[in-house]
């Protein structure tokens, strides 16, 4: 019971530069909390994110890893989101039979108006990664020093 | 290994109050390759600027790394002070420790240990930075317009005038458009064609514009500032320099029974013709689909009438080459056809028409001289219903599932119309919504209903039946729920309108992307409304989606100006963030190509080193810097791994992720 | 209690017939075009918007539902597909089934036979009259 008070998950955040990057800023910006375990990497677009950063993180030790993109059909590169959504769903679904359960993956659309969508999105999801304790089905032990 | 510096920025309090600047700067100093670690109250300040600049210098930094405020807010300002130090701008990595830490911790151990954290990423990421140096492609100074409406015109007019050179491609014999057809304009009922006509006109006069009429664009290649295009100038059997639009010809032509499209065949044309008197340029063309000359060799009575002779019966299409800087796609639209609404009786009844035939019917320059006359009889119709809403807002796959936009203005112009010059008609219009939202649009349609006492009715039309010389309208109306009929003399249709059927093709040729209905899409729907997503290509007027005429002038305008801006550049800079494809790793399977929303991905075949010291062709994948943006989506769909996306590469990130798991 | 069932049959209504009501953009053209317009107390747009509405009761005692010709001029006509005549079509079964009245027993459909019954004709009275 103790150990699962105090654990605390490692989250990655890809945000597109054009909408949730912003929308992330904004949250900062109005002052809204979310968990400190959310680390935010700033890539051009959705659809930069390959399915092997999410691999990777899980590997080395993250808990659970989102994907911020533009709302479907704000995409700044027209069409990009829906190729990460496409994407995502066929890396989660195989991530979630190789034990890394769907509350750990998640893809959320986030525009730059939206700071406080962003907060709740990352308060919730920290919450559901919490509740679903250490991620070790994937985690690599010999990246462990 | 890169040489890094660190900086911490306080941003006064805003950073310092939660973070501890000096155990982030002490905790990243210690991180391999950093060597060198400082914090400061205000980074971007002058001060701040110039410490960067000196340690720089002073510790041969090969990369620097800002732990400040978003790198929204910064980033260009930063890596400015290190392009002034002598360090490649690209070189610069931004820690986000304000919004992204900072402002949302209130705790100082869990925001300084963040804050080490979100520091190391951007370390590990600036270690496999490299060098980049933003391309420059130069612009030919030439505009080409794609459609002569309205649209293509007002775009052309105001890039003539800022002094740049542009050619109006126009696939009809005359440019003018739609608006040429359009008897009066809603909401002020001003005569179309007296203020269409001279714009046409200043067109055709002014130095800095060719119009190309009867052509159409054959294949574009190429990207922003450096198009090239070839133009089919298409055989019109008339040599357009030596007719002088006498209409001679068109007056002796025997091939009387040519239905008239310019009057969307409510009368005929012969097969030498000039489409209306105030065409531009005013030349004739000869119908191949009817010339008794051309389809069997004998006839020749124009040439004969011809005293100019400017009839040439061996003319050949023609290509025209040339080089653009931008290109504008004005290709308009068509109303619907309504084949598939038999319960209108359109195709049993030639006194069901569409509002554009109306408006023929309306004109003084039209098949009845201005007399609304029916067409079936040529009697005077006392009796007119109007429905509206004629396949836009439907979702069966004979409609459009938008709303066209300018049938209720239009229609409540002919109503009115009708009403002023026959005040002896009963005018009904069957409405599901009145939608005239627009500068005094929502006053004119109740001037319609108030003044000129137009029955509007709430409901729709089931369907007409043409009987004894009458059409049985049978209807609902909504508001008293009854179920009503009327005899009506004739029923005019408010078609929807749909982007022209050559869009489609210029899209693909331009690498441009429609949506669904085939509009063409804007760069972004609310902030670059007359940019398409592929560089260089601009939209003006209804292929981009339903306007009316003052609307579509507008965004001709903001078109030009978007033009005007590209073609004052001499060169364009390069987002220096692109793809790179590795062509050794490269199989060329296409899967890029395909992704890319730009079209920036061409394919060639390259000679490679062989085994046994061959030398083999492979066909290889290459980005062109000019017109890729820098999404990523073809690192990401590349199979082999060949893509990357610079200042965004897949080491990069994974460094990133690296840091941030650890 | 009262609610509950009303959104429970609503809820059959829709499944029944496979219409979502809420395509509608109620422009009238089924009532517009209907040939048993004046038959009918409620008329096709009404049926749409009272389904819509959760209002189903008022449909099942109307009498409208039996002069329904099922002509599927409705149907055809609906610019945004919402197949009004195929409410018309639940609504009438569902009478049929909460009444419990089977009008058609398979029990009597030997003593109908006869050499010029059609077999679609014992299939449709079926689908019709007995659910």
């Amino acid at each position: 019971m103790q150990v699962n008070n105090e654990f605390k998950p490692t989250i990655v955040a890809f945000c597109c530069n054009w909408c949730s990057y912003a929308g992330a800023d904004l949250s900062g910006t109005n002052r809204l909390n979310y968990p400190a375990n959310v680390k935010i990497i700033r890539v051009p677009c959705s659809c930069r994110v390959n399915p092997m950063f999410i691999l990777r993180a899980f590997q080395r030790g993250a808990d659970g890893v989102i994907i911020c993109g533009c709302h479907p059909g704000d995409c700044h590169y027209t069409t990009g989101n829906y190729y990460a959504r496409r994407r995502m769903t066929l890396l989660f679904s195989m991530l979630d039979y190789l034990g890394i359960e769907k509350g750990r993956t998640r893809v959320e659309w986030v525009s730059a108006a939206e700071g406080a969508k962003f907060a709740a999105t990352m308060n919730e999801f920290v919450e559901t990664v919490t509740k679903l304790g250490e991620n070790k089905r994937l985690e690599d032990l010999r990246c462990k020093n | 290994m890169q040489r890094i510096g660190v900086f911490v920025c306080w941003c006064g309090t805003n950073i310092a109050a939660t973070v501890d600047v000096k155990a982030v700067a002490e905790a990243l100093g210690k991180e391999p390759g950093v060597v060198f670690a400082t914090d400061y109250q205000y980074m971007c300040s002058q001060a701040g600027q110039d410490m960067i600049r000196d340690a720089i210098k002073e510790h041969n930094l090969g990369g620097v790394v800002i732990c400040s405020c978003s790198p929204r807010m910064h980033e260009t300002t930063f890596r400015k002070t290190a392009e002034k130090a002598g360090l490649n701008p690209y070189m610069v990595e931004i820690a986000n420790i304000r919004e992204q830490c900072s402002w949302i911790h209130k705790d100082m151990p869990t925001a300084t240990e963040k804050a080490v954290i979100l520091g190391r990423a951007a370390i590990a990421k600036v270690h496999l930075n490299a060098p980049l140096t933003a391309g420059e492609s130069p612009v030919t100074k030439r505009a080409l317009v794609i459609g002569g409406g309205i649209a293509g015109i007002q775009t052309a007019l105001d890039i003539a005038d800022a002094g740049f050179p542009v050619d109006i491609v126009e696939k009809k014999p005359t440019i003018g458009g739609k608006m040429t057809q359009i008897d009066k304009t809603f909401p002020t009922l001003d005569c179309a064609a007296c203020i269409l006509t001279p714009k046409m006109v200043e067109a055709a006069q002014n130095e800095n514009i060719r119009i190309f009429s009867y052509s159409e664009v054959d294949s574009v290649k190429g990207f922003v500032g450096n198009f090239h295009a070839t133009i089919r100038r298409k055989a019109r059997y008339v040599k357009e320099d030596v007719c002088t639009g006498c209409g001679l010809c068109t007056e002796k032509c025997p091939q009387k029974k040519v239905p008239n499209e310019f009057n969307l065949g409510l009368d005929n044309r012969r097969a030498i013709y000039i489409p209306f008197a105030q065409a531009v340029p005013k030349v004739a063309t000869i119908d191949p689909n009817y010339c008794t000359m051309l389809k069997s060799g004998k006839c020749g009575v124009c040439a004969k009438v011809c005293t100019a002779g400017a009839i040439d019966y061996k003319q050949k299409d023609e290509f025209i080459e040339e080089d653009y800087g931008a290109i504008v796609v004005a290709t308009g639209f068509n109303p619907i056809k309504l084949d598939r609404y038999d319960e209108y009786a359109y195709s049993q009844s030639p006194d069901v028409v569409t509002s554009l035939e109306f408006e023929r019917l309306m004109n003084a320059a039209g098949p009845t001289a201005g007399t609304l006359l029916r067409p079936s009889d040529g009697e005077h119709p006392h009796t007119l219903v109007f429905v509206q809403c004629v396949g836009s807002r439907e979702t069966r796959d004979c409609g459009k599932p938008y709303c066209s936009k300018i049938c209720c203005m239009y229609t409540a112009k002919h109503a009115m119309l009708c009403r002023e010059k026959y005040p002896d008609t009963e005018v009904y219009v069957f409405y599901i919504d009145v939608r005239t939202p627009g500068k005094n649009f929502d006053e004119f349609y109740r001037r319609a209903v108030e003044e000129y006492g137009v029955h509007y009715i709430k409901g729709m039309v089931g369907k007409v039946v043409p009987e004894n010389g009458k059409l049985k309208v049978q209807a609902s109306d909504l508001l008293s729920n009854e179920q009503i009929h009327i005899d009506a003399d004739m029923v005019i249709l408010a078609a929807a309108i749909e982007p022209d059927e050559s869009a489609r093709s210029i899209a693909t040729m331009l690498t441009a992307s429609m949506d669904t209905n085939d509009f063409f899409t804007e760069a972004h729907p609310k902030l670059r409304p007359v940019e398409s997503p592929t560089a260089g290509i601009f939209l003006s007027g209804v292929c981009q989606g339903p306007k009316d005429i003052p609307e579509t002038v507008a965004q001709a305008g903001a078109a030009a100006s978007k033009v005007i801006g590209l073609l004052a550049k001499d060169h364009l800079m390069c987002n220096p963030c692109v793809a790179e494809a590795n062509e050794l790793m490269c199989n060329g399977c296409s899967s890029c190509e395909k992704v890319c929303p730009y079209g920036a991905i061409t394919y060639s075949d390259k000679e490679f080193p062989g085994p046994n010291r061959t030398r083999v062709l492979r066909r290889v994948a290459s980005v062109n810097p000019a017109v890729c943006q820098g999404c990523g989506a073809c690192t990401v769909a590349c199979p082999s791994g060949a893509m990357d996306l610079k200042g965004f590469s897949t080491s990069q990130i994974m460094a990133e992720v690296d840091a941030i798991c650890k | 209690m009262q609610k509950n069932q009303e959104l429970e049959l609503t809820a059959t209504i829709k499944r029944i017939s496979g219409v979502n009501p809420r395509l509608c953009m109620k422009c009238g053209k089924c009532s517009a075009t209907c040939p048993a317009f004046d038959e009918m107390d409620y008329h096709p747009h009404q049926f749409v918007d009272l389904v819509d509405k959760g209002q189903i009761e008022k449909l099942m005692n109307s009498k409208g539902i039996w002069n329904c010709l099922s002509c599927f001029a409705c149907l055809e006509r609906c610019p945004r597909m919402v197949e009004p005549a195929k409410l018309i079509e639940a609504v009438r079964l569902a009478v049929i089934r909460q009444q419990g009245q089977n009008h058609l027993k398979p029990e009597q459909i030997p003593d109908l036979l006869d050499e010029n019954l059609p077999q679609q004709a014992i299939t449709s009275a079926f689908r019709k009259y007995a659910k």
